[in-house]
């Protein structure tokens, strides 16, 4: 579904399913240098269950216009216009990586808004490694493997994607390949400057789904500890032998852990 | 911090696609000789038949034996996913039938197997789709050769039996320009000696049955999606980015992206063409995979000893290899083929059609039939058998002489198989 904000082409996928305003929304939000392919898992079972999906394209991603945003809050801002572009009030919104820090922020400055936060993949604060945010500023595809690797559990390196056929690193390459320059760099210094986590886990108000890899080397689980204590009526859960790429590594476990808190 | 790197080639072989069974702690890939599955509950079944969850519904369309050989020519390969189908030849018509229709038209290389050739000029006609064929060393011929209703550019990486070299990167470009996307049928070459997807192609298929499987005991055949074709930008595949009702409206590249072809040759062709592999097949054709390095190792070391041999008789009148000098594309070998241009080459025999009859009927080691990429060395005759449906023009156009004689070497010790030769071609010229 296109939308305009801003005065700019803005893409949501709906999961195959017209939007029907009076059902519930769940609005999910990528990682960097992604786009709402990463949700392809999850996002036909709502949108065939009783949801409206919006997996939207951030701006610059995917079918979204340019330019990307540069930081979380102006992400969280953007999500708030995206719904009134929709006429939606209020949704649950599910993040990952990236998109869980403007998930968190998203929930805090518009609290009327969220009627569930699930926070995919995340660490707070979300510090970028040097080596990554310098192939990236230098548009390098020493970037992209990086990723690639550390956004894979060590099984995943070998494969066995859940959708017969498909090799889950090679699709993971070629998503990010389509990004246009200068885009993963600008979303990875927006997670490395993002600051405000703990203060804006701290104004949630909503009931707060926190889910974790294991073998996340991106996000790993001790990284999300200090989340933990800002948000001690979170729910956490933890998927054993699965790494940051969740959504495609283990998309039952976490389609049905999204289902059970939304 | 060093940049991470991936598993590597020969790990990938006998890795890609398979963890260790989660309940029997089976090491190899176990054969799942099922239909179907059951579901956990309704719901779950319903999810499945609608692409909301990932998962096998029935062997016509997915198998998790199959699923482990797909991932791993895709993981070889460098693409985004594969289709196992029954043979080379179901792999070439799904590669197809998921983008064209009737209408539509193929600009193909003309020097490709003989089976291929015949499905472009006799049958792909019957149900409207077109072919042009072209020289493969001749990337403009491609490109005056499109017409509005083009719809793919099709070539092998090393031509049948002539071993011409398509220059891939030139071809994708012209491919490319026009809003298309470049097929490659790599059988000859398997991904251990070239990956056409980092020299530009979109989309390679495969005959299974020759090198991968490697041991002559299997049918079967691949096609893989490289992801790196702009199907929404081209605007010329609406299977690809228009909803079809055969989904619910599902639209491919809006819902998956990269994988669009990849999923819509499986849930389309496989579900209403069913050409499917078994999983006995898919089993055997990996364990063949498994040892791939080493097989085309070997495989290229023997023929470069029994071309040197061919390439110094006198009962020989020419050898056409692209390590050789004199073969025309032998600076596209040097530097695209370092580790050999294969193993299947030809030769033309002094005398003629009937000296190559004695020199065929007096091998012993060779054996006589159709098939390449065995481990046991292959012999024949290409204008009698597999390329006999084509009349003497396209024969010439693809470079098949009545002297010429197909051999494809195996991993005997190649002393033995240089004797064989020396034998045969005695008898020949009596």
């Amino acid at each position: 579904m296109e939308l305009q904000v801003d005065e700019k082409r803005a893409f949501a996928t709906t999961g195959g399913r017209a939007f029907d305003v009076n059902q519930p929304t769940v609005l999910l939000v990528h990682g960097a240098g992604m786009d709402h392919t990463v949700w392809v898992l999850q996002t036909r079972y709502f949108a065939h269950h009783g949801h409206n999906v919006l997996a939207i394209d951030l701006p610059g991603h995917g079918r979204s216009e340019g330019p990307a945003l540069t930081s979380i809050g102006d992400m969280a801002d953007w999500l708030s216009r995206l719904l009134d572009a929709a006429g939606v009030e209020a949704a649950a919104v599910v993040g990952h990586s990236m998109g869980s820090l403007i998930a968190i922020e998203f929930s805090a400055r518009y609290p009327e808004r969220v009627t569930t936060a699930a926070l995919l993949s995340i660490a707070v604060p979300m510090a970028v490694s040097e080596e990554l945010l310098s192939a990236a500023k230098a548009n390098n595809h020493d970037a992209i493997d990086m990723i690639t690797v550390w956004g894979h559990g060590q099984g995943a390196q070998l494969g066995g994607h859940k959708a017969p056929g498909l090799w889950m690193t090679g699709c993971a390459e070629r998503l990010l390949e389509q990004a246009a320059d200068s885009v993963l760099y600008t979303d990875l210094s927006a997670c490395n400057d993002y600051q405000g986590g703990l203060d804006a886990a701290s104004k949630i108000q909503c009931p707060v789904l926190v889910v974790l890899g294991r073998d996340d080397r991106m996000t790993p689980p001790r990284a999300a500890s200090g989340l933990a204590k800002a948000l001690p009526e979170a729910q956490t859960v933890i998927i054993e032998a699965c790494g940051h790429m969740m959504m495609i590594e283990e998309p039952d476990q976490v389609l049905d852990t999204l289902k059970h808190a939304i | 911090m060093a940049k991470p790197n991936s598993p590597r080639f020969d790990t990938l072989s006998l890795h890609a696609g398979q963890h260790p069974d989660p309940v029997t702690g089976s090491r190899a890939v176990p054969i799942y000789q099922t239909t179907s599955y059951v579901f956990q509950d309704v719901d779950h079944a319903a999810s499945l038949f609608n692409l909301e969850r990932a998962g096998h519904v029935y062997s016509r369309i997915s198998n998790p034996t199959t699923a482990v050989l797909e991932e791993r020519i895709a993981s070889l390969e460098g693409g985004v996913g594969a289709v196992c189908t029954a043979s080379g030849q179901a792999a070439l018509h799904l590669a197809v039938a998921t983008i064209l229709d009737a209408g539509h038209h193929i600009v193909s290389s003309g020097s490709i197997y003989g089976g291929s050739h015949n499905m472009f000029t006799h049958t792909m006609p019957r149900f409207g789709i077109e072919t042009t064929f072209v020289d493969p060393r001749d990337p403009g011929a491609f490109r005056d050769a499109i017409r509005p209703e083009t719809r793919l550019l099709f070539g092998e990486t090393l031509g049948n039996p002539g071993l011409e070299i398509l220059d891939i990167p030139a071809v994708a470009e012209v491919a490319h320009d026009a809003g298309l996307p470049l097929l490659i049928d790599s059988t000859f070459a398997t991904p251990y000696l070239f990956r056409p997807f980092e020299w530009g192609a979109d989309l390679i298929m495969h005959s299974a049955t020759k090198f991968l499987g490697g041991h002559g005991i299997a049918i079967g055949g691949i096609v893989v999606d490289g992801g790196t074709f702009d199907w929404e930008a081209s605007g010329k595949f609406p299977t690809l980015t228009e909803p079809y009702a055969g989904y619910h409206g599902l639209d491919f590249v809006e819902e998956f992206g990269p994988q669009a072809y990849v999923m819509r040759a499986r849930s389309e062709g496989l579900r209403d063409f069913g050409a499917c592999l078994s999983p006995a097949n898919a089993f055997h054709i990996l364990q063949g995979v498994e040892t791939l390095p080493l097989r085309m190792k070997r495989h290229v070391e023997n023929t470069r000893q029994i071309v040197g041999y061919l390439d110094n008789n006198e009962s020989v009148a020419w050898v056409s290899y692209p390590e050789l000098p004199n073969h025309p594309d032998h600076a596209l070998a040097k530097a695209r083929f370092p580790n050999g241009c294969g193993a299947v080459f030809s030769f033309g025999i002094q005398g003629g059609r009937e000296a190559g009859r004695k020199f065929i009927e007096s091998l012993g080691v060779f054996s006589h039939l159709a098939n390449i990429g065995d481990a046991k060395s292959l012999v024949i005759h290409p204008a009698t058998t597999t390329h006999q449906q084509m009349d003497a023009e396209a024969l010439k156009a693809a470079g098949i002489s009545e002297d010429l004689i197909r051999l494809s070497v195996g991993l005997e010790d190649p002393q033995d198989l240089i004797d064989d030769l020396e034998r045969a071609l005695r008898a020949s010229q009596r």
